[in-house]
């Protein structure tokens, strides 16, 4: 069980560790970052499985249903635009690979 | 023997640190390409292993939602222009938030008692989750242009006040007093029309702020709903997006020289600030002449804008500068943090021409070696490069950082024709005594110069 002041040193943590990943990034970076922490939070995806998967009356299973479509498309949708993005950043050494 | 539980926890763990050093990678230009796959290889091992799950049913139903949702996403993500990035980012990100409330929903409604501070965190999870799902949608249609006007009234800002503290109490009563059905559905309504309110006054220019700042919010979202679920995974990834998010809403918000209160709480320009009269004139040169003056120059600046991007030029601009490199010009590009349509979206769509980022350089950088440029060559670009802001105290734009283009030698501007850029004010370098401008089309201006140079 993640509980109390455990679940708080874990958000306190993961906020630090956010917030330093970010620190020094430069603004060439800025969308595709954008995008990629965008593709990140898809995890919802995973929870919205837990909800769906436990959902017992027709507008439980509905919403879950609902859900999972949604945090689906985050996630995959994220991943595409992401690696799209990050795809066509090459160096002027790298040319045509 | 290992348990089941074990297996669930130690793959949600491993997507944790994969998400993390994906993240990291995703922060530099070089190792940026692999981040995304590291992040990628995280999200399909918390998937697989979340039907793994104890106590789960409704597997059918549930594969044939990821199904829909995936290929829906799948197929619009890889055909999506990469001038319209910032409106699809919007859009899967409100998605995300949606799943979000979704969670929250279930949760609320399937009636388990989940104590003060779980309650808490799954009704707080549900209002954020659910005003950045219509937030976002409103941001994708305003972006998209489907809706055009910035609905703005007298008393919006009280409206909103009571929307949030309607959504507030109903959020408390939820928690404390175990609402029904309706109660929770009266919740997730007030804090989806919040999500409107909030963004319909916010103009197009605004947008990217608040679609970085929504993607932060569905972050935190994504966190709260991880307590409730006791889902580790959900938590760490949610909370390091929540934070990295605020914080690149925040670097945005700064190159654009607006605080975050200020984008959300009033329009851009409504102050009226009377701008000085501009006086001189445009004077137009020709192709022919700019073509001789960069094919002689040593060192050569392009200002690329979004202008240049609706025009699809920058293949044009790219071929043009390997011409000039090949004749032993120094070419460089000198981005504005601004350009585009958010942070960074210029170097997106110059690295689709071809563009090495290593030629690319941000305004601190590339702004002492004005002075030295021959020539600074600036497509659709406009207010980014208005000498205003540096010296007009009375200009609505004053104070915001912008590329020294006037200290070039010479200046040379390709412009459709001669009006003003989104924030309509008159820009003072168009005017300067060694500034020509080229009349036309970006696209087809630079073909026409890529001969000219050709033929010298």
């Amino acid at each position: 069980m993640i509980d109390g002041f455990i679940a708080l040193y874990i958000f306190m943590l993961a906020a630090f560790v956010g917030y330093e990943v970010i620190g020094r990034v430069p603004s060439i970076l800025h969308t595709p970052l954008m995008s990629g922490s965008n593709f990140i939070h898809g995890i919802v995806l995973v929870g919205a499985m837990v909800a769906l998967g436990r959902a017992d009356t027709t507008l439980e299973l509905a919403i879950g249903f609902v859900g999972v479509f949604l945090g689906a498309g985050n996630a995959v949708g994220g991943y595409v635009v992401t690696e799209r993005m990050l795809e066509m950043f090459k160096s002027s050494k790298e040319k045509d690979s | 023997m290992i348990s089941m539980r074990s297996v669930i926890e130690a793959s949600y763990f491993i997507a944790a640190i994969l998400f993390i050093f994906g993240l990291k990678r995703m922060s530099s230009p070089v190792t940026a390409r692999g981040g995304i796959i590291w992040a990628g290889a995280g999200m399909v091992v918390a998937t697989l292993v979340t039907f793994l799950y104890p106590g789960m049913g409704n597997y059918p139903l549930m594969m044939t939602a990821i199904f829909i949702g995936g290929v829906a996403a799948w197929v619009s993500g890889k055909k999506v222009a990469m001038t319209d990035m910032p409106q699809m980012i919007a859009l899967y990100n409100g998605m995300g938030g949606g799943a979000a409330a979704a969670i929250a929903a279930v949760e609320l409604l399937g009636g388990e008692d989940h104590g003060l501070v779980f309650g808490t965190l799954a009704v707080l999870g549900g209002m954020i989750g659910a005003v950045s799902f219509s937030g976002s949608l409103i941001a994708f249609a305003k972006l998209q242009g489907i809706m055009r006007r910035n609905f703005r009234f007298s008393g919006q800002q009280v409206l909103n006040l009571l929307l949030l503290a309607a959504t507030v109490a109903t959020a408390a009563y939820i928690v404390l007093a175990h609402g029904d059905v309706n109660i929770v559905v009266i919740f997730f309504l007030l804090a989806l029309v919040l999500g409107v309110t909030m963004t319909v006054p916010i103009g197009g220019a605004d947008m990217p702020v608040v679609i970085s700042l929504y993607n932060a919010l569905t972050g935190l979202a994504v966190a709260f709903e991880g307590f409730v679920l006791q889902n580790a995974a959900m938590i760490i990834a949610g909370t390091v997006v929540g934070a990295a998010g605020s914080l690149l809403t925040q670097l945005m918000a700064k190159a654009m020289n607006r605080s975050l209160a200020n984008v959300l709480f009033s329009g851009f320009g409504e102050e009226d600030g009377q701008a000085s009269e501009v006086s001189g004139s445009m004077k137009p040169i020709e192709a022919a002449d700019v073509a001789v003056m960069m094919a002689f120059a040593n060192k050569v600046l392009i200002i690329p804008g979004y202008g240049m991007a609706v025009a699809q030029a920058q293949h044009k601009v790219w071929e043009l500068t390997q011409l000039l490199k090949s004749r032993g010009v120094d070419v460089k590009f000198a981005i504005h943090p601004v350009a585009g349509r958010m942070p960074g979206h210029m170097n997106v769509l110059l690295a689709e021409a071809g563009v090495p980022y290593d030629i690319i350089y941000d305004e601190d950088e590339i702004n002492p070696e004005f002075p030295t440029a021959d020539v600074a060559l600036i497509i659709g670009a406009n207010d980014v490069v208005n000498p205003a802001a540096r010296n007009d105290t009375s200009s609505p734009i004053y104070g915001m950082p912008i590329l020294n283009a006037d200290y070039a030698k010479n200046v040379i501007v390709i412009k459709r024709g001669q009006g003003t850029g989104f924030s309509g004010i008159e820009n003072a370098l168009f005017f300067l005594d060694h500034t020509r401008m080229l009349y036309g089309d970006g696209q087809a201006m630079a073909s026409e110069l890529i001969t000219e140079v050709k033929s010298l």
